[in-house]
């Protein structure tokens, strides 16, 4: 990955930070509801390995965690913003809410609630492709402690037997909710546990941008080029609790410090300006610029959408108008 | 017109539509190679190979997630689940994925998947594999619910099915299999909302849906003999359930018996009494009826099981007794 590159995913993964930042006090002031899973701490994954992929043309579907992927997959920041305040103009139409982002014109095929649900949709949308004959990959992107859910052991199998252009990332943010992950799981280092499934596995620094780029990009080729699966582990961590509901009384503070000290984003733009092309005052002024585009543009735009109307509430419950249900067109 | 037995109406529909939209898939247990457990696939293996024909592992929440992951890019799967005792294992995916997906994206996408498993009380198979779930089914919004009683409807409604945008399930029974009716020989497709009156009568409605359509038709002829004559209605759609036939009928005869093969509580009979009361109250002559299976899980012995399904005797009884004749 080149400095023009980095500097480019530098910007992006500092707004994903901002955006999420600002969703915080959003909920706080009771604008946006319901659970609100936020991504600080974990950037690196999602923008090193949709960098190795082809945004907008693969296939990226996760769990709840989600405004992040969505908007990397070229979903609009302000139609993900409306979504949580729950308004007509969101994504899902105010229907789905923070956990269930969907931007299918660019091929984020969702967030979903429940731990593992995904595993079996990916491997399902690269049984699609194979059967359609399209060069995508199928990405699915979930935590560590999701590995626990029979889904995913389900969902290898049936990937390796049948060789699907599936590629499963594990954010291992070491913890699912409050249960630090040796105390869930027998196995902790998840790329261990494919090996049963005879699938291709590797693991790298989820705070490092250009280790998880090519530790991906090796991942996106071996799928790419037909020979089936492959299970990507990303060591990362959140700083945030697991939800807005969270106390985050289960981690040390000196544990806390240690991975603060490893920030992703602190790395890259060290790194840019290690080689002289960024200056500290320019980063700030891009991060002030970012703000402000939040501010001015995302929220502005969430704050003065309208409100789904209560006469539209069983809208999208079944498909309209669909002919076959009178049992074709007359 | 050709006699068809049940299973092959569905083979057929299967192999149809497979013809016709090279994005159709098979997919369960057993149903390539070995054919289906109950040959509604059988010979499709061979005709259109393992990429569509496709032998799961026993991992129903996971095949039937995968189905429903392929549907969202337009792949449409018939997913057969061996019994509908092993759905349970895959309500995660059917019920918070294939559902609800077209709702919490706000119409973005839809999983237009059918699931098709039997149901129903077989021969002294015992607790888990004698279970009528389609009361579990029909509860969900965002999924349809049609259970064939005839091989013609078994065939026509599979066809729409798979058409549908909508995810629909498909309530089969284990007895049924083998049973045989017409079929007409040109293509057609059966409306996947509605119901049938397949007998027409004015004294009191008897509501069946699959296995208990036909108790209630020997239960019309043994009463037309003591003079009561009978309509039947076939609810071959469960959900949604058809209201305007429903009261039309109670309209007319002002009189209604549900026939269920499943236990009463939170059942067809208990939603269709819902319906009679929100929609025809004024019209009931005496108060609806159900015939229901008693509330137990399925006994092994089988004078016990016999027990504990209602036959077309329990329904003629019913109506006697509704008729004061008892
Ligand atoms: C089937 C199911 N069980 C439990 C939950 C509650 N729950 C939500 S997130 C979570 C922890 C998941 O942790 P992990 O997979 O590591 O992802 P992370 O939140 O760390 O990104 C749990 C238990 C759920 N949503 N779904
Ligand atoms: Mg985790």
């Amino acid at each position: 990955m080149n400095i023009a590159d980095k500097k480019r995913l530098l910007r992006e993964m500092l707004y994903a930070r901002r955006f999420e930042e600002r969703c915080y006090e959003a909920y706080v002031e009771r604008k946006i509801g319901g659970f609100l899973h936020l991504y600080p701490g974990q950037e690196a994954c999602c923008f090193g390995v949709m960098e190795a992929a082809r945004p907008g043309h693969d296939y990226v579907i996760t769990g709840y965690r989600d405004h992040v992927h969505a908007i990397k997959c070229g979903a609009d920041p302000k139609e993900v913003m409306a979504e949580l305040y729950g308004k007509e103009t969101g994504s899902s139409k105010g229907r789905g809410g923070s956990m269930h982002i969907f931007d299918v014109k660019h091929r984020f095929m969702g967030g979903y609630a429940l731990v593992g649900g995904p595993f079996p949709l990916a491997a399902g949308i690269a049984k699609g492709i194979k059967l359609k004959g399209g060069d995508e990959i199928a990405i699915c992107f979930l935590g560590d402690a999701a590995n626990n859910q029979g889904t995913f052991h389900e969902s290898l199998n049936m990937a390796a037997v049948w060789k699907l252009p599936v590629l499963y990332i594990c954010e291992n943010n070491l913890y699912g909710i409050g249960t630090r992950i040796d105390r869930s799981t027998a196995e902790t280092d998840q790329h261990k546990r494919v090996s049963g499934y005879d699938i291709p596995s590797a693991c790298a620094d989820g705070q490092d941008l250009d280790a998880v780029f090519k530790a991906a990009k090796k991942a996106v080729d071996h799928v790419r080029s037909g020979k089936g699966p492959y299970f990507l582990e990303l060591k990362t961590y959140r700083y945030r609790g697991h939800s807005m509901s969270d106390s985050n009384a289960y981690r040390s503070k000196d544990e806390e410090k240690e991975w603060g000290d490893r920030d992703p984003i602190n790395h890259v733009r060290d790194e840019i300006i290690n080689a002289g092309k960024l200056t500290m005052e320019e980063y700030k002024a891009m991060d002030k610029e970012i703000i402000d585009q939040i501010e001015n543009e995302v929220i502005k735009f969430a704050e003065e959408s309208p409100e789904p109307v209560v006469a539209d509430l069983e809208k999208y419950v079944l498909a309209e108008n669909d002919p076959w249900v009178q049992g074709g067109a007359k | 017109m050709a006699e068809l037995m049940y299973w092959e109406a569905i083979r057929r529909a299967h192999d149809e539509e497979m013809t016709n939209d090279p994005l159709v898939i098979a997919m369960g247990e057993d149903i390539g190679v070995a054919g289906g457990t109950y040959k509604a696939t059988q010979g499709l293996y061979d005709k259109y190979g393992p990429e569509r024909v496709i032998d799961t592992p026993i991992s129903e929440n996971g095949f039937t997630g995968l189905g429903i992951g392929a549907s969202f890019i337009g792949v449409r799967p018939v997913i057969e689940i061996m019994s509908v005792n092993f759905a349970w294992l895959a309500m995660d995916q059917i019920f918070n994925s294939a559902a609800k997906v077209r709702y919490m994206s706000g119409g973005q996408l839809e999983s237009p998947v059918v699931i098709r498993s039997p149901g129903g009380t077989a021969h002294q198979l015992g607790a888990q594999h004698s279970a009528r779930m389609e009361k579990v089914f029909m509860g969900i919004a965002g999924l349809r619910v049609v259970t064939p009683s005839t091989p013609k409807q078994a065939y026509g409604l599979l066809k729409s099915a798979i058409r549908c945008n909508d995810p629909v399930f498909i309530n089969e029974h284990e007895l049924m299999y083998n049973m045989k009716g017409e079929v007409p020989d040109e293509e057609f497709f059966l409306p996947l909302e509605g119901s049938e009156v397949v007998r027409q009568g004015k004294d009191v409605t008897l509501f069946g849906y699959n296995i208990s359509v036909h108790w209630c038709k020997q239960a019309a002829d043994v009463l037309a003999k003591q003079g009561i004559d009978c309509e039947v209605i076939d609810l071959y759609s469960l959900s949604p359930l058809d209201r305007e036939g429903i009261k039309t009928s109670v309209s007319k005869t002002h009189r209604a018996v549900i026939v269920e093969e499943a236990e009463a509580p939170v059942g067809v009979g208990s939603e269709v009494m819902a319906i009679i009361n929100e929609e025809c109250f004024f019209e009931l002559d005496a108060a609806p009826v159900r015939v229901s299976a008693v509330n137990v899980p399925i006994p092994y012995n089988h004078t016990l099981e016999k027990a504990v399904i209602p036959t077309a005797k329990d329904v003629v009884d019913a109506v006697l007794k509704m008729f004061g004749k008892a």
